[in-house]
């Protein structure tokens, strides 16, 4: 709760911003639509839906094959992509940017080229309680094969990460610590950097769960300090089924190839098959080039706006959220980071998510129930789930006032 | 059991939901309505609520059990959420004590599209309508 960001709302020009978006200006159930579930999916800018409609108007071919203009321009466009979202995270190259479906699959390579043949018995990953799923069942999949333990870091009621904790945890047996950037069900900011820290000193290797983060502000791999970063293009305004992995050079070098198929090959033979270097050895088959072409797009549009005034902007709109609810008795959040990007997490008392979730609907209000792919998280704090409005650059204070409307309405209802 | 006062199946049937949702114009009463069927249904006892009696595919938590009297089908449901208990009683209003016959051969399809003024009635929404038919559906068949 921060008073003086209430009496002076930042200048940010967010009805410039959201002509950008042709899907906000919809009616639905009859009322404009105020779309809240930015954590599950944010919506594309022209931009980015003009740059894929493109790539297949003019340009779609397969990449790195043809000897012909039209493979070549693919080729192009494909790679400058790479070159554009690497920068992005300050990579320090773009051989160590490798192309995935999303968070999931980029996790998922992790745990399979390296985690699988790294760990043993006796080896631990540690994951905090806050983890989404993709960041919790890769691992536990693995280990089930090579011996490892999926250990959890405990959270504090406010939904941080127990540092002190994890500080007893870190002992020798620990390979690997595997965290969020940004919790999707809390909104909690974990201290990354510092996780990277005293992961280190133990020897530990770390991988940051980016997918919420990205979207927030700017990332910078080597700052940060960690060993492997995913994301999804989907969570910062580009299309779905499309995301990263990047990872330290020498670690991707030292990892094999996890599916095969064409592109990731040097040269095919029956006595013997030698792979591709990176980042190709870990992108098997045709690639989502109109997916890479529409993340470069995000991407571009991403730093054309002002990205501080953004940010400040999405702060302003949870503040005002966390003071509304304050004011509303049967209104209780769940979790209170002590710093959190864009996620309001909550309950109303004597009700379930999911009735809350369909009054708001009614009311052309789109909110995410349920669990958030993260059950641990609920288990442990005994939770049947949440309601949560999660706010992206295009929400407006107007936003603010409909979901806090239509609360009090679907609470009239359920009473 | 308890369902002696269940009005699901009995005083409150499938024509009469249809009738009376579709007397309201406007969606707070239909919700209104929906949420105070949900109140009608006996209450479940605790030691019912177990994990055999869940049924999975909904974002709230549904249960179900089942007994046969007299060859009909005698259904007792819960749910922790309002919404969705209203949705049950919608689905017992045309499946509570039917025998297994009717109830296997009940267009619940063009039910749902005669209630069709409530956009949660879709089965593809998360509400676990679905499951819940499927469920009973399964029910009747071992009964057969
Ligand atoms: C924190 C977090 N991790 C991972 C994922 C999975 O992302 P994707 O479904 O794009 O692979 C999500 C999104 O649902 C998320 O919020």
């Amino acid at each position: 709760m921060n008073a003086q960001q209430q009496s002076s709302a930042p200048v940010f020009d967010v009805n410039r911003i959201r002509q950008d978006f042709p899907i906000l200006d919809q009616e639905v159930n009859g009322h404009p639509l105020v779309y809240l579930d930015n954590a599950a999916s944010t919506q594309k800018p022209n931009a980015v839906i003009d740059a894929i409609a493109s790539y297949y108007r003019r340009d779609n071919a397969n990449v790195h094959r043809g000897v012909h203009a039209l493979s070549d321009r693919a080729t192009q466009a494909f790679e400058q992509a790479r070159e554009t979202v690497s920068q992005f995270i300050n990579s320090p190259s773009s051989r160590q940017l490798i192309w995935t479906s999303g968070t999931t699959a980029s996790i998922n390579l992790v745990a399979y080229s390296w985690a699988r043949n790294t760990l043993g018995k006796g080896d631990r990953i540690l994951v905090s309680w806050l983890e989404h799923h993709a960041d919790i069942v890769p691992w536990q999949m693995i280990s089930a094969q090579c011996g490892a333990e999926v250990i959890p870091i405990p959270v504090e009621t406010s939904g941080d990460i127990d540092l002190d904790a994890l500080a007893g945890l870190l002992d020798e047996r620990v390979k690997l610590v595997a965290v969020g950037h940004v919790s999707n069900a809390l909104g909690t900011v974990n201290p990354v950097s510092q996780i990277c820290t005293m992961a280190k000193k133990a020897g530990a290797k770390v991988l940051i769960d980016g997918a919420q983060a990205v979207a927030h502000w700017p990332v910078d791999v080597q700052a940060l300090g960690c060993d492997f970063y995913a994301f999804s293009a989907h969570k910062l305004f580009g299309p779905t089924g499309m995301g990263a992995l990047w990872g330290r050079e020498e670690l991707l070098e030292s990892m094999p190839p996890f599916l095969g198929g064409g592109e990731m090959i040097d040269q095919v033979s029956f006595s013997g098959t030698t792979f591709n270097t990176l980042p190709f050895k870990f992108e098997a088959g045709t690639p989502n080039i109109a997916g890479a072409v529409g993340f470069a797009a995000a991407i571009n549009y991403v730093q054309s706006i002002d990205r501080e005034g953004a940010a400040l902007h999405e702060e302003h709109l949870l503040n005002l959220s966390v003071q509304r609810g304050a004011d509303m008795p049967a209104l209780r959040r769940v979790g209170a980071p002590r710093h959190a990007a864009g996620i309001f997490s909550f309950l109303i008392d004597g009700t379930h998510p999911s009735d809350v979730g369909m009054l708001l609907d009614q009311q052309g209000i789109a909110v995410r129930t349920g669990h958030h792919c993260a059950q641990p998280l609920m288990e442990h704090f005994e939770l049947p789930g949440t309601v949560r409005a999660s706010y992206s650059i295009y929400n407006t204070v107007d936003d603010v006032d409909r979901l806090f409307a239509g609360l009090e309405k679907a609470l009239r209802l359920l009473s | 059991m308890s369902n002696s006062t269940n009005p699901f199946g009995y005083t409150i049937k499938a024509e009469d939901v249809i009738e009376t949702l579709g007397f309201f114009d406007d969606w707070e009463d239909r919700y209104k309505y929906i949420i105070d069927l949900g109140k009608e249904l006996p209450a479940m006892p605790e030691d019912l609520h177990t994990q055999e009696r869940l049924i999975r595919g909904c974002q709230s938590k549904v249960w179900i059990d089942s007994s046969v009297e007299n060859e009909r089908l005698q259904f007792t449901m819960d749910s922790d959420a309002f919404i969705v208990k209203g949705l049950i009683a919608v689905v017992l209003a045309a499946y509570n004590n039917a025998s297994a016959k009717d109830i296997l051969d009940f267009n619940i399809d063009e039910y749902f599209q005669q209630l069709d003024l409530m956009q949660h009635l879709s089965p593809t929404r998360g509400n676990g309508l679905q499951a819940m038919v499927a469920r009973i559906q399964d029910i009747a068949r071992n009964a057969v």
